[in-house]
């Protein structure tokens, strides 16, 4: 109970780091770097919950965590690259007002 | 709530106010504590989804009871999930033809044309890497073939497979002796092959059993061995494709006055410390009021 107890407020604790991260982070390479840590939170929540005393963890669960990495890299690394994007077309707009 | 993203010095004139970051702070905690009570005070809630995965094991046609959920009872997610990373392939593509011409000596560049893979000779290259990679590059490759095939009694399969892969193709990058080119012909085939097997699969199946994904019992081993084979060399690729793009990013302004030295993260240390630090100090004051 109590080494679930510890998985459950540390899990927590990072979704809110993130999501605090998300709304006040100035940057948006912050930005970006909450929302992992948000998703960290939830696959370190899934897997908790996944545990099972009685038999093996539960595959079900795992497997959405697995999917669920491979889905958040791909998000990453659209948004950095949009990012990229946002970073150049801003910087051409101030270009233009000098 | 959201604010324009900063890109111009990291500055703090876009921060929100301290007032709403400390009211912020205050909502997140409270919900963080709700939530944490929730969750530890509630009971196990048993699911009967493991007994189920078990049980039914036997049939999926592999033993790691992961895979099998992976790959053949949800294997819906999986289908949709390459559908996901072809997405974000296909829009990083257009762009991924941009770089040697400009620098051809920076390690990672992507080729405008050519083949797949294509050896240079770099004044950035790296002699001992190279070397060290001449062993490690095909052992990398062994061990994602036994990844792939222990996936189906083991942790492992498809992901880890095409991660590794992919960690290979970027240290080949990197001992600047190898560039690729993804818009060449057997870039895209290997980009869009694990979708392209899945969905045949999918609908193969569906002639036989009448259910979309829902593999005849005796091929149920061979149908997912292919599929995630496929899917390795596709999640390999487009993971490849999303380093080179992020690692060669060139921001090109309208007006040409692009060059590497605009790269987004570069910051001018002094702009920064200049801008940032009256703020930082009026900052620091105005939380100090209150208790003053």
């Amino acid at each position: 109970m109590t080494q679930d107890s510890l998985y459950i407020i540390a899990s927590v604790g990072l979704f809110g780091i993130g999501l605090y991260g998300v709304i006040a982070a100035p940057h948006i390479l912050r930005k970006i770097l909450a929302i992992n840590i948000m998703s960290v939170g939830v696959f370190m929540l899934l897997v908790t919950s996944a545990k099972n005393v009685n038999s093996t963890p539960d595959p079900v669960l795992h497997a959405m965590v697995l999917t669920g990495i491979v889905v958040a890299i791909a998000g990453t690394a659209l948004a950095l690259f949009l990012a990229g994007k946002i970073h150049a077309l801003s910087e051409a707009s101030d270009e233009d007002s000098h | 709530m959201f604010q324009t993203p900063d890109f111009k010095n990291n500055s703090y004139e876009n921060e929100l106010p301290f007032a709403t970051r400390v009211l912020c702070a205050i909502v997140i905690g409270a919900l963080g504590f709700g939530l944490i009570a929730a969750l530890i005070l509630t009971e196990n809630i048993s699911s009967s989804l493991p007994a189920l995965v078990q049980q039914k094991l036997t049939q999926s046609g592999v033993q790691n009871p992961v895979t099998a959920v992976l790959l053949n009872f949800r294997s819906y997610d999986t289908l949709l999930e390459i559908g996901v990373l072809l997405t974000v392939a296909v829009a990083m593509l257009p762009n991924a033809n941009f770089n040697s011409d400009i620098n051809p000596d920076m390690p990672g560049g992507n080729r405008s044309s050519g083949r797949l893979v294509s050896v240079v000779n770099s004044a950035a290259g790296n002699p001992p890497l190279e070397a060290f990679l001449r062993w490690l590059i095909p052992m990398i490759i062994v061990m994602a073939g036994y990844m792939l095939w222990t996936g189906t009694a083991l942790p492992g399969g498809a992901f880890q497979s095409g991660a590794l892969l992919a960690g290979a193709g970027v240290l080949a990058q990197l001992s600047g002796r190898i560039q690729f080119c993804f818009t060449s012909t057997t870039a895209k085939l290997l980009l869009t092959i694990g979708l392209i097997t899945f969905v045949m699969v999918a609908i193969g199946v569906a002639t036989t059993t009448g259910v979309v994904l829902q593999y005849p019992l005796e091929l149920a081993a061979p149908l997912i061995l292919l599929v995630e084979s496929a899917a390795t060399l596709s999640i390999a690729a487009i993971l490849l494709l999303s380093y080179n793009t992020l690692a060669t990013q060139v921001f090109e302004s309208p007006s040409e006055h692009s060059t590497f030295e605009h790269s987004a993260f570069d910051k001018q240390p002094s702009d920064v410390t200049e801008t940032s630090a009256p703020n930082e100090t009026l900052q620091s004051q105005t939380a100090e009021d209150p208790k003053s």
